[in-house]
């Protein structure tokens, strides 16, 4: 008969067999946005191949990873939202940002442009003409980067997000626009996520190209003064694999169908105090 | 609909090539339930044999408070073991979170309540019956659970089941406490909710229909093993 101190005994050698080794890995939140792209999956096996680092990705929203490195839990994050990185950062969670590479946001919509935003020639007009038709948009609604980027936009020109025409989902940037399809409305996303999603339907770009629409993405390792056991010298090879000149240029190589996605801007020496 | 049909030959075409990443998922799937369900097991059958046959003063709330835990909510039970095993939180030393030891606690959760209130139910029918003989044999305590359980076995296995029904298709709590993370703790639940969320509706569904199939390939081979249903027995 079996007993059940034999079944814990094999439950346990089960979950033990399945425990990774610490020592050469290194957790990274990172948003949404990045892992959409499709970008991770050629960086993080080159990541492994040249510096021995297996990169572990939690995908979740800027909002979300900056709560992770917080609890120490991540040992770095890539994300991009200005405002919250330098708050992360002053508050001792973050050693330093060091800037990577950027894409830049867009506006999708219904091909049949009821709004007339593929008229616009100025973020504010582009906005202010869906708002003002009253035009169904999707909101990510999850404190992500492009949350927050959308939020300041619209409050930059002054209108009040509220009523039926606004909706807000709280969800990635790809369930975001698989709803937006399904429900043929505008919605703003960053190019990389659009380029590389697969249910398009009558959706389209609409609105590109200003200078507001600047989307950075910035690498943060989590301050191990304040969480001791993070895997700094992981993180730093990370790092520097990342700013290096192969790491730069297999970012501003990868590709989907012919259109450069990020753009790499990583500086020499970064802004760490 | 056409997703429909490319959903049904992705699924094909992942399952004859044994496409490596399917492999893996679907092992670290099983791993993850079967682990948590054995445990969940372990723990709610005896808890069930032992509400059974003893009375105690509270026992109808401590039975009214399991049959509501079977309802537990994955997505607070996931929260609450992340707070738990975070850096931050009391167990952070141990470094368990976004591994799968993290999801296995988080089903054993999740299961031991409705395997232990399933259970519970079936030896309370079978106890009413086997009440009047047991006590006049002057059996033990332990004498009566093993009698109980032996012969309510197969409603046991349907606990038992009922808990990995509901362990396999789990999401709200993996995704939190393991983080979907490649190769490390992503299995086909989370893995179907990726695949939606890039818009690859297609290789989701296939993803669904393995997860489906998977399902009903092991509750058939349980039954099979244990040779339910056969020899005119119920």
């Amino acid at each position: 008969m079996i007993r059940p101190s034999t079944i814990l005994a094999l439950a346990f050698t089960l979950i033990y067999a399945t425990a990774v080794s610490a020592e050469s890995v290194v957790r990274m939140a990172v948003t949404t946005s990045f892992h959409n792209s499709g970008l991770s999956d050629v960086l993080v096996p080159l990541i492994g191949e040249d510096t021995g680092i297996e990169v572990q990705l939690i995908v979740v929203g800027t909002g979300q990873a900056l709560r992770l490195g917080e609890a120490g839990d991540v040992d770095a994050v890539l994300v991009h939202s200005r405002a919250a990185e330098d708050k992360f950062v002053a508050a001792g969670f973050g050693t330093h940002r060091r800037e990577i590479m950027y894409n830049d946001f867009v506006i999708v919509g219904p091909s049949t442009d009821p709004a007339g935003v593929l008229a616009a020639e100025v973020i504010e007009t582009a906005l202010s003409g869906i708002s003002t038709s009253k035009s169904v948009f999707v909101s990510r609604g999850d404190d992500s980067g492009t949350h927050k980027r959308e939020l300041s936009l619209w409050s930059k020109i002054g209108v009040d997000v509220s009523g039926s025409w606004y909706r807000e989902l709280g969800s990635g940037m790809g369930a975001t626009l698989n709803t937006a399809s399904a429900m043929n409305a505008y919605t703003l996303t960053d190019r990389a996520s659009w380029l590389n999603f697969g249910n398009k339907r009558e959706l389209r770009i609409v609105f590109e190209g200003d200078p507001e629409l600047f989307n950075q993405y910035v690498f943060i390792p989590v301050n191990p003064d304040r969480h001791p056991h993070v895997n700094s010298d992981g993180v730093r090879l990370v790092e520097e694999w990342l700013v290096s000149a192969k790491g730069q240029t297999t970012i501003g190589s990868y590709m989907i169908d012919g259109q450069t996605l990020f753009v790499p801007n990583a500086q020499g020496n970064d802004s760490s105090d | 609909m056409s997703e429909f049909w490319e959903g049904i030959s992705s699924a094909f075409w992942l399952i004859i090539t044994l496409d490596a990443d399917l492999v893996d998922i679907t092992i670290r799937s099983l791993q993850v339930t079967v682990t948590a369900v054995v445990i969940g097991a372990a723990l709610g059958i005896p808890l069930a044999a032992w509400l059974t046959v003893n009375r105690f003063r509270y026992r109808r709330t401590t039975v009214a408070i399991l049959n509501a835990l079977m309802g537990l909510p994955p997505v607070v039970v996931g929260l609450i073991v992340y707070l738990l095993l975070s850096r931050s939180g009391p167990f952070g030393v141990f470094g368990l979170l976004f591994t799968p030891t993290a999801m296995i606690i988080a089903q054993v959760i999740i299961v031991t309540p409705l395997i232990a209130s399933v259970a519970h139910q079936a030896l309370r029918d079978l106890w009413a019956d086997y009440h009047d003989l047991l006590i006049s044999l002057n059996t033990t305590r332990w004498q009566r659970i093993k009698t109980l359980a032996w012969d309510a076995r197969r409603s046991l296995l349907t606990a038992t089941l009922a808990g990995f029904g509901r362990a396999i298709g789990e999401i709200g709590a993996i995704m939190i406490v393991g983080g979907n993370i490649d190769h490390v703790t992503r299995v086909l639940t989370t893995a179907i909710a990726l695949e939606t969320s890039k818009g690859n509706f297609a290789l989701a569904l296939g993803l669904g229909f393995i997860l489906i199939g998977m399902a009903i390939a092991i509750n058939i081979a349980i039954h099979w093993v244990s040779g339910t249903e056969r020899r005119g027995r119920w």
